[in-house]
């Protein structure tokens, strides 16, 4: 239930954010199509700052591509054929998932598929609403709703950043990006930054457990 | 709107259907190998980090690094963060920060 009031309130934010850049229709069906909060933030961020389309897709299915491991974790969870099992999967979100395993690897399937009947409600009511009511905020600016954004990535940053590893990848793509601003094409800093994640080749060692 | 937000968008709806399927319906329950899954599973933080950093601190000139009012606004979500308030609760003082300091 609160995770489903987090995502209202988060699909309130993309709303804000995309309308001045894809528009309010434009924001709207994407939530709907693309249906991954994340991905869509960092894809209309990137496009707001003035980057490529090529750079804001880069950006969004890197961002995205956390779903690959979470879906062979999750695999049991599925049936029927590879159409069926492909469809079903689309049902995965970060909160599903966190809710449907047991933290032993098992994934429950009841859990897995309605948990995300919630999150896709109260996505694109969120969405909606953001949408529709940034037209009546003229004064975005004075309000002081474009530090919204950088605020809502620090909080997802935080509960990101469990172990020493995260920390490091965290600071890396923080440096990457403040780096290349000044240099770099717009769009560029935000997925270069995705290169900060390749400390992960590292074998992870055994002595270093989650903090 | 332009072509370009409705491309960035079915690039993005494609993309997202190919990855979420992968696992489930090609690759079953075979593990993926130990480097490949530490490397994607740091791609958030270090994603997350290059937007807050773009987010918070990119000027309204391009590929200028600027520190404003919105960084007191992300000082204030920390402090909510460690008061444990809820999610648009913080985001209402992060605005309500920078808001203020812009007076």
């Amino acid at each position: 239930m609160s995770a489903g009031i987090a995502t209202v309130a988060i699909g309130v934010a993309f709303g804000l954010l995309a309308r001045p850049v894809i528009g309010t229709i434009g924001a709207i069906v994407m939530s709907i199509v693309v249906f991954a909060g994340s991905a869509q933030l960092t894809a209309v961020s990137v496009l707001a700052a003035g980057g490529s389309a090529e750079a804001a897709v880069l950006a969004g299915l890197l961002m995205n591509l956390r779903f690959l491991p979470m879906g062979v974790a999750a695999a049991s969870a599925f049936r029927g054929g590879p159409l069926r099992r492909a469809l079903e999967a689309q049902a995965l979100v970060d909160a599903s998932w966190a809710i449907a395993g047991d933290g032993t690897g098992r994934f429950d399937r009841g859990l897995l598929l309605g948990a995300s009947i919630p999150q896709a409600l109260g996505w694109w009511v969120g969405t909606a609403v953001g949408a529709l009511g940034g037209a009546w905020l003229a004064h975005a600016k004075a309000l002081g709703l474009d530090a919204i954004f950088p605020a809502f990535f620090l909080l997802l940053l935080i509960d990101q950043v469990k172990d020493r590893r995260a920390l490091i990848a965290a600071m890396l793509g923080a440096a990457i990006c403040l780096v290349l601003i000044p240099h770099a094409p717009a769009g560029i800093p935000v997925a270069a930054s995705a290169a900060g994640a390749l400390i992960g080749v590292r074998p992870r060692r055994d002595a270093e457990g989650p903090r | 709107m332009n072509g370009d937000a409705w491309a960035v968008i079915g690039a993005l709806a494609v993309g997202t259907f190919a990855i979420k399927a992968a696992g489930p319906a090609v690759l079953g329950r075979r593990p993926l190998p130990d480097r490949l899954t530490g490397v994607i599973a740091l791609l958030a933080p270090a994603l997350l980090a290059g937007l807050v950093i773009m987010e918070a601190f990119s000027g309204t000139q391009p590929h200028h690094v600027v520190l404003d009012a919105r960084a007191v606004g992300l000082l204030a979500a920390i402090a909510g963060r460690l008061l444990r308030l809820p999610l648009p609760v913080i985001l209402v003082m992060a605005a309500a920060a920078t808001a203020l300091t812009r007076l």
